[in-house]
């Protein structure tokens, strides 16, 4: 199973190291990782999207926990919650493609940020799959070159994660 | 009035009444060492080997309770406090490591004796510091002991560049330090307490598993009126013996690989498992799919969440100290009139006798050869099971923790989780320092002495008087002991050649050797040794090289797949 971790950290040097370091120690996967400070200049908000079976994650979340440097960690999967992912792609978009590309990107609710004669550079939030499903709706070739965020996420209405 | 780092770095181990500071001067650590120079209140041990400092202060607070301090430079002194460090992180003992840094301008240029201490030590420490500014060294400091002897204890590092031992600061030392994001639940849930308790007193086939954490959390007197109380059988892990009387009646050995018969089979055979401080650690239940049984409820006392069904499941998980929720056990129960079905206990004690029938660490007494079981009951009565016994890996560790009853915890020494051969020579030194005048024997095997032996320098200069019994099978016997069981005695490199003559080697370093050959000796010079109080004595015990430990179940196998001495 799918779970989004949540964590609150200290903003302090080491403590990506020592959270990404659990995660190879002990042979648990991460699909994404995003980190960022807070509101609070102190702290850092972490999204961990990772696989395994309940038992795994529960054991991910309690070492997660035990990490000094850890404040709170919730699940966000455990519940009702909004994630995104920001992707930028390049794509070729030259002669009849232009117009092709430029529709697709609309369908999707892309923004087109940069262009050249040959190229889109376009920007796309949404869920994973949603960004999945726009590089599967290109044609082989189009795409140059592409970068992701990799997950962020929130609980949905009064579910807050602060301290 | 301004401080240097280095005296604010003594004047805080002053201040947490640090006895002993175990440790190796070099570059990095200069200035701390000349601040050392210019008091007295705080003594220098100076040992061979950086992994002899840290095992030294490990010993002496696995002892004592007290948080051991262990000061070593950069790079190398580091490097070789590493295996010291993986070893206190593993059983969960409380230390502070001070390391030099090379000057934080010099670090990341690959300077001299430069290596990233917080980024090597990190997947073995509680917690690490690297210090930046002179101004948080008694902060760092003051937060290294909290975290190392709260909660779960463990290692704590706290690395010092060393151009801020130089620089000036205002000092003073805070009373208490808080850590937002550190609080670990010490208070037992009262819900899950009482459903404990309900299932204890319910049970009709009851086992109380006790663990180190009993011993580390000081509950020992809070496990055995509980268990007294109960009548319920009781085992303790290789880290926990000592946790619950040796020689209670009640008490049925320990368990695991190398446990006894009647505690395996019971732990396997029970209804209610009431878990204390205990891991569920492979050498203890062996394969949990043979361990699982559904109509067996588990209830597991524990400070850590994450030892919580982390390879069992566990019915009545309960967080905090032991011996906080021991305690309101004890108080529901005293104050409640119900008490386990005593017919439903006299028929499981029944059974439990009859394992006990078995005779698991029964051996050879009538042998021409010195048995090394025989060698450990005989220190066992003349020293009265009152010495402090540490050990190093090996075969000679199980006989020491079979034979040697432990009525009082914190006796018994050993390296449980990361098995370090070579710990118990200099965790001997520990112990002795901080319980003078206790006697102190170091059970150990011809091949793990070797790997600390230089601390026999270090016995010398401090006049430690402690007993090294050497098991000597000529043998890394433990790896023999698999390679006949599993590697169709194939003894791939497991044969000690070229032994040095340990009589001369003891004498050479100022002590006393004495080789012993015969049964019929070992008592005579094992008196002799405890007699000489003001010796280190080294008695290399020349043991049959056949002998093997019993019961034993192979890696992967269930509890009751058992291998006894009469099977073979
Ligand atoms: C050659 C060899 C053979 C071995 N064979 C065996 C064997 O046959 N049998 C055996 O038992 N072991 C054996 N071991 C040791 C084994 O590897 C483990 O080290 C040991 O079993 C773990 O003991 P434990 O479960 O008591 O946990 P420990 O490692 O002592 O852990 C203590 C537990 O208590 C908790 N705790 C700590 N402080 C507190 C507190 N204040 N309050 C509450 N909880 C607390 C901790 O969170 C942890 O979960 C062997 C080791 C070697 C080297
Ligand atoms: C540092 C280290 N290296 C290797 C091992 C693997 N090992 C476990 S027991 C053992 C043999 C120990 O031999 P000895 O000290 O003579 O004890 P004996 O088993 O013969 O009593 C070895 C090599 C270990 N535990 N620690
Ligand atoms: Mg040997």
């Amino acid at each position: 199973m799918r779970h989004i971790l949540s964590i609150l950290v200290e903003n302090e040097a080491g403590a990506l190291s020592r959270i990404s370091g659990l995660f190879s120690a002990r042979g648990y996967n991460i699909e994404s990782l995003t980190v960022a400070p807070t509101e609070d200049p102190t702290m850092s908000r972490m999204t961990i999207v990772t696989v395994g079976s309940d038992d795994v994650v529960e054991q991910i979340t309690k070492q997660l926990n035990k990490l000094v440097e850890v404040v709170k960690v919730i699940d966000l999967t455990d519940g009702n919650h909004i994630e995104r992912e920001l992707m930028l792609v390049k794509v070729r978009a030259a002669g009849k493609d232009r117009d092709e590309m430029k529709r697709l990107a609309d369908i999707f609710r892309g923004n087109i940020l940069d262009v050249t004669d040959k190229s889109y550079t376009i920007e796309l939030t949404g869920t994973g799959s949603k960004l999945d499903a726009f590089l599967q709706a290109m044609e082989p070739g189009v795409i140059l070159e592409t970068v992701r965020t990799g997950a962020s996420g929130i609980g949905r209405g009064e579910r807050i994660l602060r301290i | 009035m301004q401080l240097t780092g280095a005296e604010i770095i003594i004047r805080c181990l002053q201040e947490e009444g640090v006895e002993y500071v175990f440790g190796y001067p070099g570059g990095a650590v200069l200035n701390i060492y000349d601040e050392l120079f210019k008091q007295e209140k705080v003594k220098h041990v100076l040992v061979r080997h950086e992994q002899g400092a840290v095992h030294a202060a490990d010993g002496y607070s696995r002892s004592s309770h007290k948080v051991g301090v262990a000061l070593v430079t950069s790079g190398p002194g580091v490097t070789n406090a590493v295996t010291g460090i993986a070893t206190a992180h593993m059983d969960s003992v409380p230390l502070v490591i001070i390391s030099g840094q090379v000057p934080t301008h010099a670090i990341g240029q690959d300077a001299f004796q430069e290596c990233d201490t917080v980024g090597i030590t990190r997947p073995c420490v509680k917690h690490n510091f690297l210090v930046k500014d002179v101004k948080d060294i008694a902060v760092t400091i003051k937060k290294a002991f909290y975290l190392a002897a709260s909660g779960r204890p463990g290692p704590v590092l706290v690395d010092i560049p060393k151009d801020v031992t130089q620089a000036l600061a205002e000092y003073s030392y805070p009373k208490t330090v808080s850590l937002r994001s550190y609080n670990p639940v010490t208070k037992g849930h009262a819900g899950q307490i009482r459903k404990a308790v309900q299932l204890l007193l319910e049970a009709k086939r009851p086992m109380v598993y006790a663990g180190g954490g009993v011993i580390l959390n000081n509950a020992s007197s809070q496990l055995t009126r509980l268990v007294r109380l109960l009548g319920f059988p009781c085992t303790n892990t290789l880290m926990g013996l000592g946790a619950f009387p040796g020689t209670d009646p009640q008490f049925t050995g320990m368990l695991g690989m190398h446990g006894t018969y009647e505690s395996n089979m019971a732990m396997q055979h029970c209804d209610v498992l009431l878990a204390v401080g205990a891991r569920f650690d492979d050498r203890v239940i062996g394969n949990p799919a043979s361990f699982f049984r559904s109509d067996r409820r588990i209830i597991h006392i524990d400070i850590d969440p994450s030892s919580i069904s982390k390879r069992v499941k566990v019915d009545v998980p309960i967080v905090g100290y032991v011996t906080e929720v021991l305690d309101e056990m004890l108080k529901l129960i005293e104050s409640s009139n119900i008490r386990p079905d005593p017919a439903a206990l006299k028929i499981w004690w029944g059974e439990i006798k009859e394992w006990q029938r078995k005779d698991c660490l029964k051996y050879d007494k009538k042998s021409a050869l010195i048995k090394p079981q025989f060698v450990v009951e005989k220190l066992y009565e003349l020293t009265g099971g009152d010495a402090f016994i540490t050990s190093d890996v090996g075969q000679h560790q199980m006989w020491a923790a079979q034979y040697y009853k432990f009525d009082k915890p914190r006796r018994w020494i050993n390296s449980g989780g990361l098995g370090t051969m070579g710990f118990g020579l200099p965790a001997a030194m520990g112990v002795q320092l901080v319980n003078p005048g206790a006697t102190v024997v170091c059970v150990t095997g011809e091949a793990s002495i070797q790997m600390c032996i230089q601390e026999l320098s270090t016995c010398k200069q401090y006049h430690l008087p402690i007993k090294i019994v050497n098991l000597n099978n000529r043998y890394m016997g433990m790896v023999r002991q698999w390679q006949e069981f599993f590697y169709g005695n194939r003894y791939a490199e497991s044969y000690m050649d070229a032994l040095p003559d340990f009589v001369k080697l003891a004498e050479a370093y100022g002590h006393v050797g004495m080789k012993i050959e015969k049964p019929g000796d070992v008592e005579g010079a094992l008196k002799d040794a405890l007699a000489q109080k003001e010796r280190l004595v080294f008695l290399d015990f020349i043991t049959d090289q056949t002998e093997n430990v019993f019961p034993m179940i192979a890696a992967g196998k269930g509890l009751t797949e058992m291998i006894l001495a009469e099977e073979l």
